[in-house]
């Protein structure tokens, strides 16, 4: 049953562990956010923070890691409930992923045009190999591939990095997917090529309205591309909201953190503040706040109380945050502002 | 237009650009770079393995036109004329049923190269499922597999094809199957190993992510990933085969006579006065074994260094 009040995507108090020798790591420890129809949301944080771990477990792929708690839900199903074939149905048809390295990501001895092809019919076992084919220099073309009919006889090896990246993103709009997950798009290419793909994946949004989950730890990314962001970390959402209203009055200590350890083009910055200390351990995550030890508003409450996802702010759009003390951050003139 | 394209384009593939649609150009363009392609030609610089490609041709048209090549019946039992020297009549003499040894020659090929062909494809067959399933799935699957194959490796594979020949009969089904059963185990370790370093890879997991069957990753990855050493598994298990055949045959345990195989007519050869005084009995049985296996390990060779020329020049 299809519900279409709930958001297209719903992650809800989910929770991931893995057992390793030393421990438990609990990489998600209750990550909630939605993501709508067509919407793109950024999802931000540090390495360890739970980011691609929460993006694999959309897809039930998370590898040796078990899910503890908390629900996914698509389109109103239960991702974790339904059976392997449903779930296979569900990947890369309605859900499609785009990595990060598209030299690893696509198979070195088959042409850029047969694994397109192949993703089609992967999903589509009636279409013909013409139809297919067809579809396939279509797609090429789409993503700005010069000369697509001849480029779709070549090997990956013989595509500049920007050019696979397409080729990838071309492949995972190929089955007109309602949700595509970005992991990292633009980490694994040159600066000047970045803002091509950022384009690209802009331009690939408008042309399936797929809604968008970027996975990125860089906010430069979030704030060019994203409509909301979600900012995780130790494994939980600490702060989340419309982009402009997060980056301009941020709410999360972590997040003022993140923003002023930024180096901007646009504004004249003496110093560069990094976030003192190094995110906790997964294996004995901090009583209460996680941020505590780093946070400098932190006292006696945030070392023992756990702080929810609670809204804050009178805007028009929904803010929420994770922090205590955020109306005291309300309080202090930030000095970041877009 | 033009200036777009990469300056190394060559006015050949420019001029097959304008018929871009058509499957000649299709073919045209994957031989100069597939992967596929690209053995080939490495092989066709192999004029060893070439030349043992060749002569493996021949053999299969010797074979194949066994009734035009040989005039005699190989099955003609002529007891007048028994263990006559080569002559006008028969080239290669007679054997000790007074049959024609040319015609026999001629006609083993068929069954040697039958059952050694038929022998391998069996063995690679299961060889690829087994690895792959086994590579695929790990766990106890994988456990269960690999032990499997381990305990067919330890056993001195003749003793088993003897054995089976003797429960079940000599016949050339029986034979086949005998083979292949005790050989599969190499194909499978092998396929195993290409299967493990292929699920770790990132496109397989992208495979995954978009959607594909565990199935569909054997399929569409990994058994192609491994096509390259199968086909070279599979030659040199080809020349095992016949050699295997061979030697069941010479033993009474494979090709019953009056059917002739090149073991079986080795067979003959068993007392040393045949040994010393009548060479038309077995040297021509026992060079066209050697060298048809020999045929078939160049060509093996060959492949080997075409498919990962990271290799070549170990052997």
């Amino acid at each position: 049953m299809v519900n279409e009040t709930e958001p297209l995507l719903v992650v809800d108090d989910l929770a991931v562990e893995f057992r390793t020798d030393e421990g438990v790591v609990k990489a998600v420890d209750g990550a909630a956010f939605t993501v709508d129809r067509g919407e793109i949301v950024g999802v931000v944080g540090e390495s360890g923070s739970g980011k691609s771990v929460t993006a694999m477990s959309i897809l039930g792929l998370v590898k040796s890691g078990r899910r503890v708690r908390g629900a996914i839900r698509f389109r109103g199903r239960d991702l974790g409930t339904l059976p392997a074939k449903e779930l296979r149905a569900i990947r890369g048809a309605e859900i499609a992923m785009i990595f990060q390295d598209p030299m690893t990501a696509l198979n070195p001895v088959v042409s850029i045009g047969r694994q397109i092809v192949e993703a089609l019919r992967l999903h589509d076992r009636k279409l013909s190999k013409a139809a297919a084919r067809d579809r396939a220099i279509e797609l090429l073309a789409l993503v700005g591939m010069p000369d697509a009919a001849a480029r779709f006889k070549q090997y990956p090896h013989e595509f500049s990095g920007g050019m696979r990246q397409r080729a990838m993103i071309a492949m995972a709009i190929a089955n007109g997917p309602s949700l595509l997950i970005a992991d990292e798009p633009t980490t694994a290419l040159d600066v000047t090529i970045q803002a091509q793909v950022l384009d690209l994946l802009r331009i690939a949004q408008q042309e399936t309205q797929a809604a968008t989950l970027l996975i990125t730890h860089d906010l430069g990314v979030v704030a060019e591309l994203a409509d909301r962001v979600v900012v995780m970390y130790a494994g939980r959402v600490v702060e989340q909201g419309d982009v402009t209203t997060v980056f301009t009055a941020p709410r999360h200590p972590y997040t003022v953190g993140l923003l002023e350890s930024l180096p901007r083009l646009d504004r004249d910055v003496d110093e560069l503040h990094p976030i003192p200390g190094s995110p906790p351990s997964l294996l004995t995550p901090p009583p209460g706040c996680p941020f505590h030890p780093r946070c400098p508003l932190a006292r006696d409450r945030c070392r023992t109380e756990r702080p929810e996802l609670r809204v804050v702010g009178n805007g028009t759009t929904v803010h929420r945050t994770a922090c205590h003390f955020a109306e005291e951050l309300a309080a202090l003139p930030t000095e970041v502002t877009r | 237009m033009s200036d777009l394209r990469p300056s190394l384009d060559t006015p050949e593939v420019t001029a097959a650009e304008e018929v871009v649609a058509t499957e000649t150009d299709t073919a045209v363009r994957s031989r100069r770079r597939s992967p596929l392609g690209m053995a080939v030609r490495r092989f066709r610089r192999n004029k060893i393995a070439v030349a043992g490609g060749v002569f493996l041709l021949l053999i299969l048209l010797l074979a194949v036109f066994a009734p035009v090549i040989a005039q005699q019946s190989p099955t003609a039992v002529d007891l007048g004329a028994i263990r006559r020297a080569p002559s006008g009549e028969h080239w290669l003499g007679t054997d000790a049923s007074g049959r024609d040894v040319f015609a026999r020659l001629v006609y083993a090929a068929r069954v040697s190269l039958l059952v050694g062909v038929f022998a391998a494809l069996l063995a690679v067959l299961l060889g690829t499922i087994v690895g792959a399933v086994s590579g695929l799935f790990g766990g106890w699957v994988d456990t269960v597999l690999m032990r499997t194959a381990d305990m067919m490796l330890s056993f001195p594979s003749i003793v088993i094809i003897i054995v089976l020949a003797g429960i079940l009969g000599p016949s050339i089904p029986i034979l086949v199957v005998s083979i292949a059963i005790t050989t599969w185990p190499t194909t499978a370790r092998l396929v195993r190993g290409v299967t493990l370093a292929v699920r770790e890879r990132e496109y397989l997991h992208a495979a995954r992510v978009a959607g594909a069957s565990r199935g569909w990753m054997l399929r569409k990855h990994i058994v192609p990933a491994a096509m390259g050493q199968i086909v070279v598994v599979g030659t040199i298990s080809v020349a095992a085969a016949i050699l295997a055949e061979a030697v069941l045959s010479f033993l009474g345990l494979g090709v019953q006579p009056p059917q002739a195989s090149w073991g079986n007519m080795l067979n003959d050869a068993q007392s040393l006065t045949v040994i010393q005084s009548m060479p038309w009995l077995w040297l021509p049985p026992g060079l066209a074994i050697a060298a048809t296996v020999l045929a078939v390990n160049f060509v093996g060779d060959g492949l080997r260094d075409a498919v990962d020329p990271r290799q070549s020049g170990r052997s």
